[in-house]
């Protein structure tokens, strides 16, 4: 349990949250949302869109992140964006992969992989080996993707989810295929690794974008400014903060 | 019954969602048993997703052993100590009741499970993570070839000097400035802390608004269109 004060100031930023999603995914229609250009995620369309002409694979990975603690919202953020690649993507010839460490993301991976070929009625059946459960500790999750990368006809990668340092291995297996690869964790160390090791990294809150860019539907644009309006709120805040501790100061 | 199942899902995902969600920040009298008793459920569905994945692992690794490519060496290795350390773990606590308290046979069982970490899972993984070190070295250097940008500069500077004057620390002690740079408060209390809570902040952000669109049945990582 929360203190009472801090229980209220949360039921309020959750309902304002809530209502104001609600509102902007509505009106999205009628207003829709533009946002600025983040060329990885216009890259990995590009890729995705090109999977089934040249009769290659994408590949999914959504991380180690247990559906119990709070980083599975990276791995939610990732199965979204599994959903909508795998709508484009199902009518290869070699339909997309997911590889997770966690076994309760992969049962997710695996249903959302189903929902995607069952949208895109394919007359090809759907084997519900192409979401996989890699490993159970974030090295040996690693290790069991790494092959999966050399060997799977992989012509893009995406890695979003939650990662450790240890990604840093699959970026550098995907750069040995040549294969292009977006990548976003939510750890700091992850984040420090994939800075140095992919061309166009995304960092912080960039990760859960991906639904908004790669088109996955309105309540992706609209939680994205709902972020953005929450951020400033954060800002102001943060500032009002200063200024008052600053000005307490000289204060009697 | 196609359509009423994504609906019941949904129901059943937003309901449980909001009780817990409700029951963190308000204490009502029932609330906070009922949300144990989700979370009771929650670990059990987690333990028996553990056993599925498992299997999806065999699964995988079987159908490559039966496509026979020239890779699926690996997959047999990979099933065969499978089923070995499976074998050497829980078959004696199967056959033997091990629960009861007999001293010896459970420090039996101890010593296989000490073995099989000790002597084969750990030395793996610090492989892994001498691979790593290997690789993010290389990583550094193609970046200073492929980003010569500011921000990848700055990166690359202050990963350099915090790397000399904090891990070279123990070899050569303290080198002068350049130990003191990366000590001193003003890059690790304002600019690293500052950076850090910044993104932290914007990924606490993502996780609220992800939740909410689970909340509202927007994203259905549950199945349902």
């Amino acid at each position: 349990m929360t203190p009472p004060s801090a229980g209220m100031l949360g039921i309020g930023i959750v309902i304002f949250a809530g209502l104001f999603l609600t509102l902007l995914t509505l009106l999205y229609r009628r207003y829709p949302l533009s946002f600025r250009n983040i060329t990885a995620f216009m890259r990995t369309r590009r890729a995705a869109s090109m999977v089934v002409e040249e009769g290659t694979r994408l590949h999914v990975s959504i991380g180690n992140a247990n559906l119990l603690t709070p980083s599975a919202a990276s791995a939610l953020a990732g199965l979204a964006l599994i959903r909508h690649l795998g709508e484009l993507t199902s009518l290869s010839d070699y339909p997309p992969i997911t590889t997770t460490g966690s076994p309760t993301i992969n049962l997710l991976a695996q249903d959302t992989l189903r929902t995607a070929h069952e949208a895109v009625a394919t007359e090809q059946t759907f084997d519900l080996n192409n979401g996989r459960l890699t490993g159970l500790t974030p090295l040996s999750y690693v290790a069991g993707v790494m092959p999966t990368i050399r060997d799977e006809k992989i012509s893009t990668n995406v890695l979003i989810g939650n990662f450790g340092p240890e990604v840093g291995l699959l970026t550098e297996a995907a750069d040995r295929q040549r294969t292009p690869i977006l990548a976003a964790s939510d750890s700091l160390p992850a984040q420090a690794v994939l800075y140095a090791a992919t061309q166009e990294p995304l960092i912080g809150e960039e990760l859960f974008a991906a639904g908004a860019y790669t088109q996955a539907g309105p309540g992706h644009a609209a939680s994205l400014l709902v972020q953005d309006t929450l951020r400033w709120f954060i800002i102001l805040a943060l500032i009002g903060g200063a200024l008052l501790t600053i000005f307490g100061e000289f204060l009697p | 019954m196609r359509r009423i199942f994504p609906i019941i899902n949904a129901v059943i995902a937003i309901g449980a969602g909001l009780i817990v969600l409700i029951g963190y920040f308000v204490d009502v009298r029932g609330m906070m048993e009922f949300r144990l008793l989700l979370f009771q459920w929650a670990v059990i569905v987690g333990g028996v997703a553990v056993l599925i994945g498992i299997w999806n692992l065999f699964s995988v690794h079987l159908q490559k052993i039966r496509a026979r490519k020239r890779e699926s060496v690996y997959s047999l290795v990979l099933l065969f100590f499978l089923l070995l350390t499976l074998f050497l773990v829980y078959f004696p606590i199967l056959l033997q009741g091990i629960v009861s308290n007999d001293l010896a046979q459970v420090n039996t069982v101890n010593s296989v499970n000490a073995i099989i970490l000790d002597g084969i899972i750990i030395p793996v993984e610090v492989s892994l993570m001498a691979v790593l070190a290997v690789t993010l070295t290389v990583a550094t250097i193609r970046m200073l070839r492929a980003r010569t940008d500011l921000s990848a500069m700055v990166f690359l500077i202050t990963a350099f000097l915090t790397l000399f004057g904090i891990g070279l620390r123990s070899f050569f002690g303290q080198i002068p400035v350049i130990s003191e740079f990366a000590q001193s408060q003003v890059i690790t209390n304002v600019l690293a802390a500052g950076g850090a809570r910044g993104i932290l902040i914007g990924v606490a952000l993502g996780t609220l608004t992800t939740g909410l669109r689970i909340l509202l049945g927007i994203d259905r990582p549950y199945g349902g269109k």
